[in-house]
């Protein structure tokens, strides 16, 4: 028994190593390009006695170069600034104030109109203070109605609310079958979209070949951590508390192993700017079109292999109560093992899809969309697979409309939050939880 | 061996630095939310953001420093209430993604360009707008502070003899204070406990008059904040030396062995949890009050990664140890500055460039974070077995 017990050890202790050794070693092994930073315009940094004001000209179109604009102190003195190629420009004062920037219409291109030609900016010392105009070409309608806004952002939440159920599925899954909160599942969402980069935009595959690729390699790397990390740990007994700071400790390694490979920029998995479509009031691009499509067919996929296969069954059974499916022979360990390659392979396919459709990932672009995740997780119920599929279309939903509904754009995740903490007053279990596991 | 001191001066500086005196006081909140009452609470720095906006904000509107602090306290306060109140009756997870989530959503409000003119939005409020008050109650003069007849540039930058003494007796301060905890009766009685502060005060006025000059005027008035700080950090360890060894204390540890037993005393285990949910949150607030004082107000700078920080610092001193987060808290920060300097110097710029030596550091954090909970849950000072608690 003591025996037993040592080579177990070791083996959580070599299994542990070779894990950590891989995670020290991906940044060196990650030698991807780290691509030149973009060119910077004249920059104006602010300090202790220094202001600035900036901001960038831009039609829907695209950046106005060479735009000229003035900007007037109280005193009345004038300077000159000129937009750069990038429609940028930028000034630096060196007293506070009230400033009146304003734009001269005659250097702006004869189709383009602006809103209101003079803005007023408090420049305060220490910071940069924003200018912006509303600047549009003539052919646009800014007039869009409040209906048309409404079915645009609801198309908008049920395609987040699906690229979250894909995820969220294999979160719950995960928490089903081994109690497990995991809070690395983000990064995998990341890892998804930057192998995505990786295989797309770099190695130039094409899309279906690199996404495939990369479903199997995140599949992969959830067998492999549950071969090295998660069973050892279970065999060993490890509390859930501590493995869930053992996901903690995972998902901060593995973000700053994405910066270390590809730096803090944001990277675009296709170069070319996806095409669009629209049908009535709703625009759309075809990437996203195709990624809903993609999604539903594998979200039925998974509904059905767990309510119509006998692996499926048993996955079900071990979420129910895993001593008693152990008991009646069901191979828990290999139902886990399962649960975890498929759900990272889920995970994967989600971030890959984000990135598509969101137009581009960063290094911590899971962390952002983790809180949804486990916002749906809650909300549908912990530990139910079509609970999580629920709970992402309504956090979708709530997260694309609440700014139409008058919540300003910048709270919209707040809300989110605000329904997860009025649910669980009054459902803790979730919408389609039982709430036996609650207590 | 200039490459040495260079890596070991950083790491002195760094543990010494009033942030990490802030950050340690965060974790000796999270050590009485995770620790002692097996709360998972993973938005301490949230706790510490609030406080940092409730000062700082009204510092820069003009309110007395004060209201600064109370408002602090009081965000804190309310916050604690509003995460704990529908997740403390439940398992700890919920508790767990509430917090999460709730830290995030504090950040981006935070953030939000909405209330530029009162957070000033992504780019913070400067230290400068809040800073002064504090400052002017320094009784240290400009940087050259003599204590009794110790001119502080004479000792730091004097003979090499007094600071080589002065370096023998920190060291062996260090271990006699270490000895002492490890046999465990640190604080058996009155004396013990005085000898133990006498012991940590020598040990840190050493440490201050043997600091390399050239560091002093780091930030505004260094020393000052420094002062503070980690005069707040024994205050803090105090109170919660006296706080767990109360009947209140044990209560905690009887809600994190065993809920139900306590339910069965009679006890009301939730308003418990509450208490402990807020007094742990005030400690964030307070952290993060000192942790923006020589800086700025930068919500970025106190996201996730911050509260990550403190569970590796506590986890690595011990929770559940009065001492744990605060001799954790310095050896991880020191561990992290010498780990990045080490690569900054020894690994050659085509496989690590100066950015990616960051990153590598935190990778590291990250490992270790996970191989301490693995093989040594209790860290270096505490009790395996008053770690085995579960949700």
């Amino acid at each position: 028994m003591k025996s037993q017990h040592v080579v177990r050890e070791r083996r959580v202790a070599r299994g542990a190593a070779g894990l950590i050794a891989a995670l020290l070693l991906a940044p060196l092994l990650a030698l991807m390009s780290s691509g030149a930073a973009q060119a910077v315009d004249t920059l104006c940094l602010p300090g202790p006695d220094a202001a600035c004001i900036a901001g960038t000209v831009r039609t829907e179109d695209g950046p106005l170069a060479d735009v000229k604009l003035t900007v007037t102190d109280e005193s009345g003195a004038e300077q000159e600034v000129t937009t750069s190629e990038t429609g940028k420009w930028n000034l630096q004062l060196d007293k506070e104030g009230p400033y009146v920037v304003k734009i001269d219409e005659a250097s702006l291109p004869d189709d383009v109109v602006v809103a209101e030609d003079q803005i007023t900016v408090q420049a305060a010392f220490g910071v940069t203070k924003p200018a912006l105009f509303d600047v549009r070409t003539e052919a646009y309608s800014a007039s869009t109605s409040k209906v048309d806004e409404l079915v645009q952002s609801t198309v908008n939440g049920i395609r987040l609310g699906l690229l979250l159920a894909l995820a969220s599925v294999g979160l719950s899954l995960i928490y089903g079958t081994t109690g497990l909160s995991n809070f690395a599942h983000a990064e995998q969402v990341t890892l998804g979209g930057l192998l995505g980069y990786f295989f797309v935009n770099q190695q130039g595959l094409s899309l279906w070949v690199g996404g495939i690729l990369v479903v199997i390699v995140c599949s992969f790397t959830g067998w492999f951590q549950d071969r090295v990390l998660w069973q050892p740990l279970r065999r060993r007994g490890l509390g859930l508390i501590q493995m869930m700071i053992v996901t903690i400790g995972l998902s901060l390694a593995l973000q700053y192993v994405f910066q270390y490979a590809v730096g803090a920029r944001t990277v675009r998995v296709e170069q070319a700017n996806p095409e669009v479509s629209t049908f009535g009031p709703v625009t759309i691009t075809n990437q996203s079109l195709v990624a809903m499509g993609i999604s539903i067919v594998v979200l039925a996929a998974v509904g059905y292999a767990l309510l119509r296969t006998r692996i499926g069954r048993a996955t079900r059974a071990v979420s129910d109560n895993p001593a008693l499916a152990s008991a009646s022979g069901i191979d828990t360990d290999r139902v886990i093992r399962l649960v975890w390659t498929v759900a990272m392979g889920l995970a994967g396919l989600s971030g890959l899809l984000y990135a598509l459709v969101t137009n581009g990932i960063k290094w911590d672009s899971g962390m952002q969309i983790l809180l949804l995740l486990f916002a749906a997780v809650t909300l549908g119920g912990l530990g139910t697979a079509f609970g999580a599929l629920l709970g992402s279309l309504i956090i979708g939903l709530v997260v694309e409309l609440s700014p139409v509904l008058g919540m300003p754009g910048d709270f919209k995740y707040a809300t989110a939050m605000l329904i997860l903490i009025l649910l669980l007053l009054v459902r803790p279990q979730g919408l389609l939880g039982k709430p036996q596991r609650v207590g | 061996m200039d490459t040495i001191q260079f890596i070991l001066n950083g790491m002195m500086r760094e543990a010494l630095s009033p942030q990490t005196a802030a950050v340690a006081i965060a974790v000796i909140g999270l050590n009485i939310h995770f620790g002692f009452t097996g709360l998972i609470n993973i938005g301490q720095s949230a706790f510490m953001l609030l406080g940092a906006y409730g000062f700082a904000i009204s510092v820069w509107h003009g309110l007395p420093m004060v209201v600064g602090l109370a408002l602090g306290f009081g965000a804190a306060f309310v916050f604690a209430l509003i995460l704990g109140a529908p997740t403390l009756k439940l398992r700890g997870d919920y508790l767990a993604i509430v917090t999460i989530s709730a830290a995030e959503i504090i950040r981006y409000v935070g953030r939000s360009a909405l209330l530029t003119d009162f957070t000033g939005s992504a780019q913070g409020i400067p230290g400068s707008q809040y800073r002064d008050p504090f400052t002017s109650l320094s009784f240290f003069g400009g940087g050259q502070f003599t204590l009794l007849p110790f001119n502080y540039t004479d000792v730091a930058d004097g003979a090499a003899w007094v600071r080589i003494i002065g370096w023998v007796l920190v060291v062996a301060c260090a271990v006699v204070l270490i000895q002492r905890l490890r046999r465990g009766h640190a604080f058996a009685g009155l004396g013990q406990a005085a000898l133990m502060g006498a012991l940590i005060i020598v040990g840190i006025f050493l440490l201050f008059f043997l600091f390399p000059v050239p560091n002093q005027r780091t930030g505004v008035n260094g020393w000052w904040v420094r002062f503070i700080a980690w005069g707040l950090v024994l205050l803090c360890t105090l109170v919660v030396y006296l706080l767990v060894r109360s009947p209140w204390g044990r209560l905690l540890r009887g809600i994190r062995e065993d809920e139900d037993a306590i339910r069965s005393l009679g006890k009301n285990v939730f308003s418990i949890k509450m208490q402990a949910l807020i007094i742990g949150g005030l400690f964030g607030a307070l952290g993060g009050i000192v942790y923006v004082l020589p800086a700025s107000v930068q919500p970025d700078s106190m996201g996730r990664s911050l509260t990550f920080f403190c569970y590796t610092a506590l986890l690595l001193g011990g929770a559940a140890t009065i001492f744990g987060p605060l001799l954790g808290s310095i050896l991880f920060f020191a561990a992290r500055i010498g780990i990045k300097y080490t690569a900054a110097a020894y690994v050659p710029d085509s496989i690590m460039n100066n950015q990616q030596t960051e990153q590598f550091s935190y990778i590291v954090v990250g490992v270790a974070l996970m191989l301490i909970v693995i093989f040594r849950p209790q860290g270096i000072l505490g009790n395996k077995r008053e770690l085995r608690f579960n949700v």
